[in-house]
């Protein structure tokens, strides 16, 4: 089943006189359930790339085609209800709120979708101990580590069970220890249904997905699938 | 509902964080909100205390009181005609009782600065002379004993009736009933003390501060030092006949010193009306300045807050990145900014009506002043609306970053 499109979509920044193509015809399609690794070097385009499907930002021409709606042409508020329930966002640096402790962090997506109290503490901390995050709660940010900070991440991208869970470089702030354990959460997710959006340019993170799209100069250069895919450890 | 609830809940916690964590910057962002308040506050409060004395003290004069006099209390006259004006005599004041028709009590009135002394005390006052009928022009009300009877009046007793502050000041705790005071070496008995008449806004012609005598001792014991003019105060029967009793006092005075018709008035009725617009005019003044104050310090304040709250969005540009990749629209980043930004706000109102409080309990020492719960209120609006509007632009900057560029702001 198709979960999302992407049809020649282009994305043009304008500095000074110069125009930067940072996206120039992209098309890929997403199953659902899939686990699909984003690739390139940086200044290739797939952040852009990322923050279109995440929504965040919108492109210069071409379509999006999320859940059979296209959100290309979108409203401001209309991408903030698509994020907040269709996207969970995973960051290289975490992203977490510093003054918050770990549940309120987790609590954040139902607040703006609007779920009662009791209902958005019973999901956030069921999100929580499936990251295996149950015993810290009430941890601040800074009284974690960084793969404890990454899991409330995750935890937060899971929360409001969102269509994709998309995570740029997750593993880019971690020890290599860390680092497999964020990607194990990964997989198991996957094999609990989610799809799982990956943007890195570590090729070792990048063969943990299904599927590989390398982009180059804001195109695809190709697309990897037939090679050996590593299945963590922990 | 209780999302928006929530909202506001962790917007305050927010802004009690940045509240606590900068402590000096918002305490000197808030201080025009500070100022404004405690001035608002304490400008009303002070307004309201002198308005509610001097009603009190109009209302126990009589508030439907005239005054014929040779000198008129608020002219554009020259003063040397009217000083030229011929004095008012007894004579013409019991002419005028006689005569006119309208009022219910007619009195002359003189008075003498001198000193009254009890024992080793002494105090200086307005002695005030006053006919039979003067009590009737008055609502006086008695702590103790009474005013002097028409027999005293008539036979020129020496007896007097003091003011509250003036049997205080003499007698302290003892009952002044029945003592003598000298005044001018001369022996006066204490037949009555007036109960507390609170208009103290009329200085040395407050009830409270003066003492009063049969008008024929004033000539009899003070008739060189006395103003030579008499007043006669008259009391319409209400506040819609005093223009038909002021016409006729005219009238009356006029025949009684055989004015021809091309003549002027050489006299004047005075109405306390004169006394309540002039009164009017001066608090007018005070309240404008109280207003430009206020709104000045509001303005200041408000500069203040709009400033540390735009260093507010500056520095948490992250965080509004955060908040919108997991679904917070412009109008949830607005409102959490405005809430923070009413939140310091009423914060410094409180501040500034605690300040108020105790300003106010300064001047009550001179002036009567109460802070209600209505204040309490003044202060939460104003500051309320100095926070929402002081708070609108940094929150709409706020609401309009872009996401993509929040989230890679360090």
């Amino acid at each position: 089943m198709k979960l999302l499109e992407v049809i020649d979509l282009h994305k043009i920044y304008k500095m000074g006189l110069e125009e930067v193509r940072a996206l120039d015809g992209v098309s890929l399609e997403i199953e659902k359930n899939e686990y699909v690794a984003i690739m390139g070097p940086s200044g290739s385009g797939k952040t852009t790339l990322m923050n279109m499907i995440g929504c965040l930002d919108t492109p210069t021409s071409g379509r999006y085609i999320l859940n059979s709606t296209d959100v290309s042409l979108m409203s401001d508020n209309e991408l903030a209800k698509i994020r907040n329930k269709e996207i969970g966002f995973v960051f290289q640096t975490f992203n977490l709120l510093p003054r918050s402790h770990a549940l309120h962090n987790v609590e954040l997506p139902l607040i703006y979708a609007g779920v009662s109290k009791e209902e958005r503490i019973e999901r956030a901390k069921e999100a929580l101990i499936a990251v295996g995050l149950g015993d810290r709660m009430y941890h601040k940010p800074n009284e974690l580590s960084g793969g404890q900070r990454q899991r409330v991440a995750i935890a937060r991208a899971l929360v409001n069970n969102p269509s994709i869970i998309l995570a740029d470089e997750p593993t880019g702030n971690l020890d290599s220890r860390s680092g497999e354990e964020i990607m194990s959460i990964f997989y198991r997710l996957q094999q609990a249904g989610n799809t799982i959006i990956l943007v890195t340019h570590e090729e070792d993170i990048a063969r943990h997905a299904e599927r590989v799209i390398k982009i180059r100069d804001g195109k695809i250069e190709k697309i990897e699938k037939d090679y050996q895919r590593i299945i963590p450890k922990i | 509902m209780s999302n928006l609830k929530f909202e506001i809940k962790e917007s305050i916690i927010i802004a009690l964080q940045a509240i606590i964590s900068n402590k000096i910057r918002s305490f000197l962002a808030t201080l025009g909100i500070i100022i404004g308040v405690a001035s608002v506050i304490t400008m009303t409060t002070a307004i309201r205390g002198i308005d509610k004395s001097f009603k009190e003290g109009i209302s126990s004069l009589g508030a439907d009181n005239m005054y014929i006099d040779k000198f008129a209390w608020f002219t554009n006259e020259d003063f040397f005609k009217i000083r030229n004006r011929p004095d008012i005599t007894l004579e013409q004041v019991y002419q005028y009782k006689e005569l006119a028709k309208k009022p219910v009590a007619v009195s002359p009135e003189s008075r003498v600065f001198t000193t009254v002394e009890y024992g080793s005390n002494n105090v200086q006052v307005f002695l005030t002379g006053g006919d039979q009928d003067y009590l009737k022009t008055t609502n006086f009300t008695f702590a103790s004993g009474r005013f002097y009877n028409d027999v005293e009046a008539i036979a020129g007793r020496q007896v007097v009736v003091l003011g509250s502050e003036i049997a205080e000041n003499l007698f302290n705790k003892i009952n002044p009933i029945g003592k003598e005071v000298k005044i001018n070496g001369i022996k006066f008995k204490v037949v009555g003390v007036l109960a507390k008449q609170g208009s103290f806004i009329l200085g040395p012609f407050n009830p409270d501060k003066v003492v009063y005598t049969p008008i024929k001792n004033i000539f009899k014991y003070f008739s060189n030092r006395r103003y030579r003019t008499i007043t006669i105060v008259v009391r319409a029967k209400n506040s819609d006949a005093i223009q038909e009793t002021q016409d006729e006092a005219i009238a009356v005075m006029r025949r009684i010193r055989g004015l021809k018709y091309n003549e002027d008035d050489n006299f004047t009725v005075n109405l306390q009306e004169g006394l309540q617009e002039q009164y009017n005019k001066t608090v007018g003044i005070i309240q404008i300045a109280g207003v430009i104050v206020t709104g000045l310090s509001l303005f200041v304040g408000a500069i203040g807050i709009m400033n540390i709250m735009f260093v507010s969005v500056k520095e948490r540009t992250k965080e509004i990145g955060i908040r919108k990749a997991l679904g917070a629209n412009r109008k949830m980043i607005m409102r959490q900014f405005l809430i923070e930004s009413a939140f310091i706000c009423i914060f410094g109102g409180l501040v500034g009506l605690v300040i108020a409080i105790i300003l106010s309990l300064v001047i009550n020492q001179f002036l009567p002043t109460s802070i209600d719960i209505s204040s309490f209120f003044v202060a939460i609006i104003i500051s309320l609306i100095t926070g929402v509007v002081s708070g609108l632009a940094p929150a709409y900057q706020a609401a309009k970053l872009d996401p993509v560029e929040s989230l890679r702001y360090e």
